[in-house]
């Protein structure tokens, strides 16, 4: 492991770029952009908490009895907990897609930039068989419209798992640019503002799952 | 040298080595499963929900401060990135908890002080109220 010690020094006199700021404009309109997006998963993760537990009919996220009544909740938690640990090990690959990139090391910088993506896609492919399983698989089906939950729920890992959808087919652009050459060290900055999208995609989820899955 | 160049170079040495960031990985491994372990433990009654809400909160707020800080590199890169990030951020949380607040906590103050404020039974017929719904 680097240490991180000499760094400080370093960052207290970074590379200056032609620009009012210092700062690569690109990385600073792609921060600007990730704030935005805060406020956008912000606002759909307080619409979620402020109807949790308020569907007045089933299905309902966990198991619930109510008036004497059990109701067996509709989340698959070991499965997303599957596809959390899958998408956490995604934003690794992401990392060490960027090392190699940075490297001119074109070949693993492909491998790895392809490995986050098929990370997403299982994140993906959970997600997907989850939503079906809520249609089709559950005594009364989970839809947009069935209740404050459905609507709520779909709406934010809706929203997530299209940021997803994105981010692969992003990665996927960028391996396709790598293996034919065109992704060298010079432009390890487009793989690096694509690490951060895809770091946020994860940070995000990082809040969804436990206020959506674990805490009831 | 270009100022992609010039980035790089900076990036190279101002960034840890890869095999920090696979520590870093596997801390968010190791906290994910311990959320699960967590959620596993209210289930089977051995600590509150409460507890477990706060035990999962505090292991996912960690996770959240290890990728931006060392994923998205705001540790290291200019302060400027971690204003435009922390402002629209912190706001989100504001307005989560806001709503928190309004719709849990203020929610049956209001209606012991209104009755007539929220009143879904009054609205939408007997057995619509939302109290008796999971919490």
């Amino acid at each position: 492991m680097d240490s991180t010690h000499a760094l400080d020094g370093h960052a207290a006199h970074p590379a200056h770029i032609d620009t009012s700021t210092g700062l690569d404009s690109r990385k600073m309109a792609f921060w600007t952009f990730i704030g935005s997006e805060c406020l956008l998963f912000g606002s759909l993760i307080a619409t979620y908490m402020a109807y949790k537990g308020r569907s007045l009919k089933p299905p309902y996220p966990h198991d619930v009895t109510i008036n004497g009544v059990h109701h067996e909740g509709v989340l698959n938690i070991p499965l997303t907990s599957i596809s959390t640990f899958i998408l956490l090990m995604s934003s690794v690959c992401m990392v060490i897609a960027l090392y190699y990139v940075q490297r001119g090391e074109r070949g693993r910088g492909t491998l790895w930039l392809l490995m986050t993506a098929l990370g997403g896609s299982i994140f993906l492919g959970c997600q997907v068989f989850e939503f079906t399983n809520f249609y089709h698989e559950t005594p009364v089906p989970l839809t947009l419209q069935s209740n404050l939950f459905g609507s709520t729920f779909f709406v934010l890992t809706g929203f997530h798992g299209a940021h997803v959808t994105v981010g692969v087919i992003y990665l996927i652009t960028l391996a396709v640019m790598s293996h034919r050459g065109r992704l060298g060290p010079e432009r390890a900055l487009n793989v690096e503002i694509a690490g951060l999208y895809w770091h946020f995609v994860d940070v995000i989820w990082i809040v969804i799952f436990p206020l959506v899955y674990l805490i009831r | 040298m270009t100022s992609e160049m010039r980035e790089i170079v900076h990036d190279q040495h101002a960034h840890p080595g890869l095999g920090f960031y696979l520590v870093i990985g596997v801390i968010l491994l190791v906290f994910t499963g311990l959320e699960i372990l967590g959620y596993i433990g209210e289930t089977k009654n051995m600590y509150s929900s409460g507890a477990a809400a706060a035990i999962i909160l505090v292991l996912s707020a960690a996770k959240f401060f290890s990728v931006v800080a060392y994923y998205m590199h705001l540790k290291f890169d200019n302060k400027l990135f971690t204003g435009i990030f922390v402002f629209p951020a912190l706001l989100g949380c504001l307005v989560i908890g806001g709503m928190i607040m309004l719709f849990h906590v203020l929610h049956g103050e209001a209606t012991a002080i209104h009755p007539t404020l929220t009143s879904n039974e009054a609205i939408h017929g007997a057995g619509t109220s939302p109290s008796p719904g999971p919490r």
